[in-house]
């Protein structure tokens, strides 16, 4: 392989199914400066510097050669102070300490969904567990919590399936005009939950009123941000934990037989098939790692997915394990950006597993590879079509 | 971790003296290294092995009872001996046996000292044995503070601005009561993190209400029974209803009299691979220490022996006992992570990396002093030794990489947030002060010189 073109060839739909035999070149390369003079990064060592470097940003604006911003940088692309900021505000409504047990609290709801879900399939002999299943889950629970009425989701699937469409890849354009198409909706949004409050995360945003609260463009841009990734990320979880049971038989059985296995499980999934693949950083001063200088102003790709398969850390890091004592993967990245929903998304994974685990009777796997998205970041299946004998709930 | 056996016997008999943090995870080290022969763990407490960090936290907040700080077990400790509620008095290295406060004597092939630290007492034993006053080590003393502060005290009084009496004046603001905090030095926290770092703790404390006094101490307690009032040595008099003595810790090692340890006011010393000295400063192959208790030479600071009361640094401790004792000699490995340490208090989470009272000089990096979200490396020599970050852990990692490749201090950062890397400026620790006992040598032929301590109990050992 020309380590120059390593992105090129990750981004080919070919590879969509197994990357990881790419990755591995990566790793044995160290780092990969690629033609286009973006350093690719992949050892777990190196990765894990990166993450927790003050001198690598999250702002495109820090680029040598930055793209035409758009109307607003949700957290996730800024660095401190301003993403400290925002991001604790958006927590002070999520989590602890102020909402501490809020995502705990939604366990039953999220299993009777996912119960219920399953109780439609009755009668069935074919599912595609990604729109059966691994879509309509994350969707409704983040739908819930951020307070968008479950009628209005047509409206922005189409959105947010395209704006994932145009991530990592190189049609910046488009993602900005679905971006704003988004933005656009939950403005309106943000001023109902204004007009009329609820107990909701945008409502609670938008109706701060301590010297600690976002500008309506903040909220706005925090809403895109959770909404897509509340959206597309569980998905690809909930599907590749659902595809890889579906390979291998002794995996759904030790679910069913051990369901509180299912922590271990995700944990292993998130290592082994994390739902983001790579994330883009820049270079905000030339920093000198694994011999060589990434000059200022570089855009850095950290390959989480190689990071957690790297034998160095990891023993057979090919296999999945979920009994393996040492399970530091970045499946959930790492530092001042480590994923804001973990919690929620860990639960939901759980969750999810354990019931199709056990529902889903003499489940086989239709097509094997199953067809892909596009996206090579977000990675997983676009449908995963399986035969079925009947479902037990 | 592997299995490493090769070194010992597979019936070796191996007593762990302490039943905390170190010692639970020094018997599942030796486990999980493929010592299957028999662990005896003895304990001067009734509990089984508990956390700590809760106690000046949680615990006192009410947010967990004191009960409920049981450390979780990584493994199956199915075989292993506890010996709890009953002290070790001394360890006789002739025989290899650990004598035992009921007259019991334990029989060791090696044993390990885990026996950590107590709180350093109030120096007036009667004023100290009034109702109110408390020092917070064991569960015990924590439930007992959680009482005391549930009792709505019209003013808690806390002696001693360390990390225990900050959480503590922490803990009081959260509940709303009134607290003093009386501090000998100039700032709190300035023996960990120096005067700089001490001076945002200070205003930290001042802005959630404390009633913070430096440079003063505390100088009677008084009451009727129950603690009334106390009287700083500017002449202040207080009305108090609690007294909370956070003066530091004692090391637990006069059980060790007699037993030609290197051991005494400042711990037990040990080679970096956790074996113990004897008094000579021979290295010991029978005697490990690990926790609160060790001292040990750390490369990174110029060899110097470090005592560490962390709760990492028991955890990595207990690893390499494991480790050492069990292996082949020549695999022996050495004991020298980064130190890291941790405290929550006014809400906000302070970390450390490296070893901060061994620097001369400091650098804000990152962050904002006026926002209380700071971090600061520390320098000596032109290196990197140590960083400090308030609410901003998730760069540790950075910091301990800067640290471990001795890299040029100041350090050279871009401007990535609104703090501009500052200069370095000067940082200052209060010189430590300990009451050694005195170490002379007898004999004359160089094969007959051995030391010897004076001064411990008066008596020679």
């Amino acid at each position: 392989m020309n380590e120059e073109r390593l992105v090129f060839e990750i981004a080919k739909q070919e590879n969509r199914p197994n990357p990881y035999p790419l990755y591995a070149q990566a790793r044995q390369v160290g780092i990969c400066r690629q033609h286009d003079g973006a350093y690719v990064v992949s050892r777990y060592r190196e990765v894990s510097a990166l993450l927790h470097d003050p001198r690598v940003s999250s702002d495109p604006r820090n680029l040598a050669d930055p793209p035409p911003p758009p109307p607003a940088f949700p957290f996730i692309m800024q660095d401190a102070p301003n993403h400290d900021r925002l991001r604790r505000i958006a927590m002070n409504q999520f989590g602890p300490p102020d909402h501490a047990g809020l995502v705990a609290s939604k366990e039953s709801d999220i299993a009777a969904r996912m119960n219920a879900l399953l109780a439609d399939l009755d009668g069935r002999t074919e599912i595609d567990v990604v729109d059966d299943l691994a879509y309509p889950l994350p969707v409704a629970v983040i739908c819930d919590l951020l307070g968008v009425p479950p009628e209005d989701e047509p409206k922005f699937k189409e959105i947010a399936d395209a704006l994932v469409r145009t991530v990592g890849s190189a049609d910046q354009e488009g993602a900005d005009e679905q971006r704003q198409e988004l933005g656009l909706y939950l403005f309106e949004l943000v001023a109902r939950h204004r007009k009329e409050p609820s107990d909701n995360l945008l409502s609670r945003l938008a109706n701060e009123t301590s010297a600690d609260r976002m500008e309506d463009v903040d909220v706005v841009a925090t809403g895109v941000l959770m909404l897509v990734a509340g959206h597309e990320t569980t998905v690809n979880l909930i599907s590749n934990g659902t595809l890889l049971m579906l390979r291998r038989p002794d995996l759904r059985e030790r679910l069913r037989s051990e369901p509180e296995i299912s922590l271990r499980f995700v944990e292993e999934l998130l290592r082994f098939e994390p739902p983001v693949q790579y994330i883009p950083r820049v270079a905000a001063a030339p920093i000198d790692i694994g011999g060589v200088t990434i000059p200022k102003g570089s855009r850095i790709i950290l390959l989480l997915a190689a990071a957690s398969r790297d034998p160095d850390l990891f023993d057979n890091p090919d296999q999945f394990d979920p009994d393996r004592p040492h399970i530091e993967h970045y499946g959930l990245g790492g530092g001042i950006h480590y994923c804001f929903g973990a919690p929620l998304a860990r639960l939901e994974g759980q969750l999810a597993l354990t019931a199709i685990a056990r529902a889903l009777e003499n489940p086989k796997l239709l097509v094997d590879p199953p067809p892909y998205r596009p996206s090579a970041v977000l990675r997983g299946p676009i449908h995963l079509p399986v035969s079925i004998d009947g479902i037990s709930v | 971790m592997r299995n490493v056996h090769g070194g010992l016997p597979a019936d070796a008999r191996v007593v762990i003296v302490g039943a905390s943090l170190a010692g639970l995870r020094t018997a599942e080290a030796l486990r999980d290294v493929g010592h299957d022969g028999p662990i005896t763990i003895i304990g001067d407490e009734e509990q089984p092995p508990y956390d700590r960090p809760p106690l000046s936290k949680q615990v006192p907040l009410g947010f967990a009872p004191a009960r409920k700080t049981g450390l979780p077990r990584l493994r199956n400790l199915d075989g292993v001996e506890w010996l709890l509620g009953v002290a070790a008095t001394g360890l006789d290295r002739g025989e290899r046996q650990v004598a035992l406060a009921d007259g019991r004597r334990v029989d060791y092939d090696r044993v390990v000292i885990a026996t950590g630290v107590r709180s350093r007492p109030w120096p007036v034993a009667e004023e100290g044995a009034l109702d109110g006053v408390i020092s917070v080590r064991t569960s015990g003393d924590a439930e007992q503070l959680h009482a005391l502060l549930a009792e709505k005290p019209r003013r808690v009084l806390v002696i001693g601005g360390g990390f225990t009496g900050s959480e503590i004046a922490s803990v009081c603001r959260q509940l709303g009561l009134d607290v003093t905090l009386v501090e000998r030095g100039t700032t709190p926290l300035g023996g960990a993190l120096g005067d700089v770092i001490g001076e945002i703790a200070a205003d930290l404390q001042r802005a959630h209400g404390v009633d913070l006094r430096t440079g003063v101490e505390v100088g009677a307690l008084e009451g009727d029974g129950r603690i009334r009032q106390a009287t700083l040595s500017d002449g202040t008099r207080l009305d108090v209803d609690v007294a909370v003595v956070a003066l530091g810790s004692v090391r637990n090692v006069e059980w060790l009299q007699g037993s030609r340890l290197a051991a005494g006011p400042l711990g037990v010393s040990a080679d970096a691979g956790c074996r113990a000295l004897n008094i000579d400063g021979l290295t010991t192959d029978d005697v490990f220490v690990a926790g609160d208790v060790a001292r040990f030479p750390h490369p990174l600071y110029g060899y110097q022996f470090l005592s560490l009361e962390h709760w990492e640094n028991a955890v990595a401790q207990a690893r390499v006992v494991a480790h050492n004792m069990v292996c082949d000699p020549i695999r022996r490995v050495p004991h020298i992570s980064v130190p890291v340490f941790w405290s929550i208090q006014f809400g906000v989470n302070i970390k450390s990396v490296g070893v901060p009272p061994y620097a001369d000089e400091i650098q804000f990096t990152q962050g904002s002093k006026a926002d209380h979200n700071p971090v600061a490396a520390y320098g000596r020599d032109g290196r990197v030794v140590a960083a400090v970050f308030f609410d901003q852990a998730k760069w540790l990692d950075f910091y301990r990489a800067q640290i471990e490749s001795a890299a040029p201090f100041p350090l050279d950062l871009p401007q990535i947030d609104d703090a501009t890397p500052g200069r370095a400026e000067p940082v200052t620790f209060p010189v430590a002060t300990h009451h050694a006992p005195t170490v002379v040598l007898s004999g004359h032929d160089p094969d007959q010189v051995r030391a010897h301590v004076v001064g411990m109990d008066g008596g020679r050992s």
